[in-house]
């Protein structure tokens, strides 16, 4: 069986999709073609899923890799490349399961303009997928850009008052770290195809096997890990996700929630470490205190609002905080826990955004203060409140305790930080979690039924109940049972962390060679510094520059 | 010097400018059909037809190996064809768009498009030549014919204004670029482009770095780079929108591929590479920074035009001859963008003015309303920004990239962050389209009942088929970026072996 086709199926079923709808007249037939899409995706992804065997190495190339060329003219190695390996399997598998999730959360939610949403929807899954499974940098590049344009009207169309504040916000904070990235892979696309020979290249497998000079690693680790923050969003950069969250459709927060965010810190994973491992070191403790920060700040935050969506939108903050921390502690735990947890928070802040969406659907309002005591009207959506708030605040036995259990751990065992209090204090985000979470499921299902509409609200359906229902099952099995999408994961992350470690010595070692020949003998080593990359703002001997314009003065025929 | 030859070489090389003959042949006609029938309908027919003929000659030339024609006058082959098949097509698009257009604003006048056609045998000449006589020629052909086209509406102060100021501003730079070619062709002792760069064998004179000095100075007036912009605002405010955008795509593609072939043959180094980045990021943050506030979108776009210029200068900067063909690829992109973007607002005016009272909240809702021509105009938005998958990416990549590799990140840094900054103005327009209804916006700002009008079919599908075609450009663009190399990769080969 062909599995190669099947990775480039599963990211652009749903493109088909979008445009098989633009053709349907009515919304009936819209949904129903949307939700159909989405269904069919996921099914071919689990044929990703059962292709995929951890225990062949994918150092070499990813598997089930789909390599098409000739997109760019010859002497620029950028192409179509996309597989899976441990480190996208269970996200991809993430993405393609909140497709028809988010399709039927919109059912009813979305009163207008069917085609454009469900169309937009579906491209934004194309975009998320591609993100995860691409292995050029380039081809990276062009699906993170894509999701913008989507989310930029899926927030901006459908959603609340301050929604083009909101949309404005959230592609411009995305555009200018995404746009500093690019100057960045463009500089390591040239400065790696020069040393290799062959010009210009993004594909992931010459990146990381080129080690960059130090200093040159410093300045684009933070052109990347800039774009990255923003995504994740670090604090201090996270101002625009509590406005996008609130603003945008429940459709739009849960796939913003659930996937855009791990492209932050997918990309800091995938990209980031293990090509300037070097500055990612140095830059780790930095990092790990603004993580830090942001678990707290983020928590303090969520429990001060009155608005349930503003609540889960902070806590987004904090949860990811804890993903970052993972990902700077450079040890195999903490690396399985941060991929763990994405797919953790993906399923349960996932979750929380769909019952405050179907809250909000009954009553149109967000307020805590405008429900209570809705535990005896509605005691199904209540049970999978309860699951969801403590499934993230991280109660052992759910998937959240899992992943942050295991990020902790690995944090404090970790070198690179050596700080417990650091990690003392990411400790207490924890039980600040279950503080602002409980103290939301308490104001809302518990004490008195204050508003007499609520007691007539309806229960959930079988829509709703249909759509939950998957999310709640994989919080306890990821919970009970971890260790078999831990399987899948190890091979990679191990993987990720040896060349992390060899790129790392082998970069401190070629500087020591660099100074130690300068000192010694200047003259005999000219070409190896020659050979080297330049650093920023000077000339860089490339490949490309063969004519340079003076070519044909000092060769043109004089007549 | 034997002319005894020089009839029959002439009419040798008659073919390679069969497209100045069609279009400037077409123009006398429509002249001579205007005097006799006031308004014929079928003009715009016959000049669509015209440049439909000369594009369909020029797309089989495209493939042939570069040469020159007339004395070495004129450069021909794959580069002259490329060049030529982005101003005709500019000037097509022009002609289907602008009938309903001028018809609302009672200026079908056949002499607009005698004008237009007589513009573009200037500018194909201008991106074509290999002399600085011809570069000369060519600009003014071109440039007398847009003075006239910008002061379209005479009875319109906005008009007037745009007539008369690019008029003297242009004048004046022509100036600029006379002194410099004067002392250009003084040092060097010849006007051909190819023999200048080795006219020099023991160190160049200061006055020749003056001369190709002066000569940018020109060229920046033409393609509106800062310092040299001041009038591209209100020249393309005033202007009659279609015209606006034939001016910001072909003059200005037209005036770039020339100022390539002076900086790619005729200077002996890369030495001018710093003036032109400096260039570069004052017109980047000047067209971006003054964007940013434009209430009218002739005016956002003026000053996203400019904006524009500044990203080409960057790529000039690299000095490198893959710096030049990402130059002429981002040309085509642009021109695509722009032709576009203009095309949609002409076919939205209403205000009886040019569209030159015409805010952008006027356009609120329209996304909607029309929705081929809003979802065109935004893949325009988007594509000006610079995002994938469209056209405007793969510009900025084959402009940026080469700037890069030449050393230049610092600059490449700074283009970014402009881009970034134009994403506010950019969505803007997208908000206004998809975001708000005719209800949110103030009333002088609404169009009349029944304002818009119904666009013609041919027109709305031009627009179309420029987004459609930024999508291909963003996929599907290796062949064209082929093309943009083959001039100086063949001009190399033809260099080394004399």
């Amino acid at each position: 069986m062909d599995f190669a086709a099947l990775t480039s199926l599963v990211i652009f079923l749903p493109l088909l999709g979008a445009l098989a709808l633009l053709a349907l007249p009515s919304a009936e037939s819209i949904k129903w073609t949307a939700l159909g899409t989405t269904v069919l995706t996921f099914v071919a992804s689990i044929g990703l899923f059962m292709g995929y065997d951890p225990s062949v190495s994918t150092a070499d190339m990813p598997q089930m890799a789909h390599v098409v060329g000739g997109w760019f003219p010859e002497g620029v190695d950028v192409k179509y490349f996309v597989g899976i390996d441990g480190l996208n399997i269970l996200l991809v598998l993430l993405t393609t399961l909140l497709g028809p999730i988010v399709v039927l959360s919109s059912w009813y939610y979305i009163e207008h303009s069917h085609k454009g949403y469900y169309a937009l929807l579906l491209l934004l899954q194309t975009g998320v997928t591609g993100v995860f499974m691409a292995f050029d940098l380039v081809l990276f590049y062009v699906f993170f850009e894509l999701t913008l344009i989507p989310m930029y009207f899926i927030i901006g169309i459908w959603g609340g008052e301050d929604r083009i504040y909101a949309a404005i916000k959230f592609v411009l904070y995305t555009l200018v770290g995404s746009l500093l990235m690019l100057a960045g892979v463009l500089f390591l696309g040239y400065a790696a195809g020069s040393a290799q020979g062959i010009g210009f290249t993004t594909d992931w497998y010459n990146l990381i096997d080129y080690t960059i000079p130090l200093g040159t690693q410093t300045w684009l680790f933070f052109v990347f890990a800039l774009a990255f923050a923003i995504k994740v969003p670090l604090f201090p950069l996270h101002t625009w996700l509590p406005d996008a969250h609130v603003q945008a459709p429940t459709g739009g927060s849960v796939i913003l929630a659930g996937v855009l965010l791990k492209m932050g810190t997918y990309g800091l994973l995938r990209f980031c470490l293990p090509f300037f491992p070097n500055a990612a070191q140095s830059a780790a403790v930095l990092i790990a205190v603004l993580a830090v920060i942001g678990i707290i700040y983020g928590a303090l935050l969520a429990r001060v609002q009155p608005d349930a969506k503003k609540l889960v939108a902070y806590s987004s903050v904090s949860h990811l905080g804890f993903v970052v921390l993972g990902i700077f502690a450079f040890t195999t735990e903490a690396m399985q826990g941060a991929v763990i947890q994405m797919i953790n928070h993906g399923i349960s802040t996932g979750a929380l955004f769909l019952l405050v969406g179907m809250l909000y659907e009954r009553r149109h309002t967000r307020l805590m203060e405008d429900y209570g005591g809705l535990a005896s009207s509605v005691p199904v959506l209540t049970t999978f409140m309860i699951l969801s708030v403590l499934a993230s605040a991280g109660l052992p036995g759910l998937n959240g305790f899992v992943g942050e259990f295991m990020i902790l751990l690995g944090s404090f065992k970790s070198t690179v930080l050596d700080s417990p209090m650091l990690i003392a204090l990411a400790t207490s985000g924890v039980i600040l979690a279950a503080v602002y979470l409980l103290h939301m499921v308490y104001n809302t299902f518990f004490g008195e039924l204050t508003h007499t509409e609520n007691a007539e609200m309806t229960d959930m359906t079988m829509r709703e109940f249909v759509l939950m229902a998957p999310l709640a099952i994989l919080m306890l099995v990821m919970g009970f049972y971890p260790q078999p999408f831990l399987n899948q994961t190890q091979p990679t992350t191990d993987f990720l962390l040896e060349t992390i470690e060899a790129k790392h010595i082998a970069a401190i070692e070629a500087e020591q060679e660099a100074t130690a020949s300068a000192t010694h003998s200047p003259a005999g080593h000219v070409e190896d510094v020659e050979s080297a990359p330049a650093p920023l703002f000077e000339s860089m001997p490339t490949a490309l520059r063969t004519a340079a314009p003076s070519s044909p003065a000092s060769s043109s025929p004089t007549r | 010097m034997d002319l005894s030859g020089a009839f029959t070489a002439m009419w040798a090389d008659l073919p390679a400018i069969f497209s100045m003959l069609i279009v400037g042949a077409a123009g006398l006609v429509v002249i001579l059909m205007e005097a006799f029938q006031n308004r014929d309908p079928r003009i715009p027919w016959l000049t669509a037809g015209a440049f439909g003929l000369a594009m369909g000659w020029e797309a089989f030339q495209l493939g042939t190996a570069p040469d020159t024609a007339f004395f070495e006058q004129l450069r021909t082959g794959g580069y002259a064809a490329y060049i030529n098949l982005l101003i005709l097509g500019a000037g097509l698009f022009t002609t289907l768009v602008s009938p309903p257009y001028l018809r609302r604003l009672n200026r079908n006048f056949g002499e607009v498009y005698a004008l237009l056609l007589f513009a573009t045998v200037g500018m194909i000449m201008l991106g074509t030549s290999n002399t600085l006589i011809s570069v000369f020629v060519g600009l003014e052909t071109m440039s007398v014919c847009l003075y006239i086209m910008a002061g379209l509406l005479r009875e319109d102060e906005g008009g007037i204004e745009s007539g008369f100021k690019y008029f003297v501003l242009g004048a004046f730079s022509t100036g600029f670029l006379l002194y410099g070619i004067a002392l250009m062709y003084g040092t060097t002792g010849t006007m051909h482009l190819p023999e200048m760069a080795g006219a020099f064998p023991d160190g160049v004179p200061l006055l020749f770095w003056a001369g190709v000095g002066l000569v940018i100075v020109g060229f920046g007036f033409k393609v509106s780079a800062a310092p040299f912009h001041m009038w591209t605002p209100d020249v393309y405010q005033g202007a009659p929108t279609t015209l606006t955008g034939y001016m910001s795509t072909a003059s200005k593609a037209s005036a770039f591929a020339a100022l390539i072939l002076i900086l790619f043959f005729a200077l002996p180094s890369a030495q001018a590479s710093l003036v032109l980045a400096v260039l570069a990021l004052i017109t980047m943050a000047v067209g971006n920074v003054m964007a940013l506030r434009q209430a009218n979108v002739k005016r956002m776009l003026a000053y996203s035009s400019i904006a524009h210029a500044g990203y080409m200068f960057v790529a000039l900067a690299s000095g490198t001859t893959a710096g030049y063909s990402g130059a002429l690829f981002y040309l085509l992109v642009y021109t695509v963008m722009n032709l576009g973007a203009f095309g949609v607002l002409a076919l939205l005016e209403w205000d009886g003015m040019a569209g030159r009272k015409q805010t952008l909240s006027s356009l609120a809702g329209m996304g909607l309303e029309r929705p081929v021509l809003g979802a065109s105009m935004a893949v325009f938005m988007f594509s000006l920004i610079g995002f994938p998958p469209f056209g405007g990416f793969i510009g900025k990549y084959y402009i940026f990239a080469p700037a890069v590799s030449a050393g230049l990140t610092w600059l490449v840094i700074i283009g970014l962050l402009f881009s970034a900054m134009s994403g506010y103005y950019y969505l803007r327009v997208i908000y206004v389209l998809y975001m708000q209804t005719a209800a949110d916006v103030a009333e002088a700002d609404r169009a009349p009942e029944g304002g818009f009008a119904q666009p013609a079919w041919l027109s709305t599908a031009a627009v179309a088929l420029c987004a459609v075609l930024l999508l291909v450009l963003g996929v599907a663009f290796s062949g064209v970026v082929d093309v943009t190399e083959m001039l100086f990769i063949q001009a190399d080969a033809m260099a080394q072996t004399p």
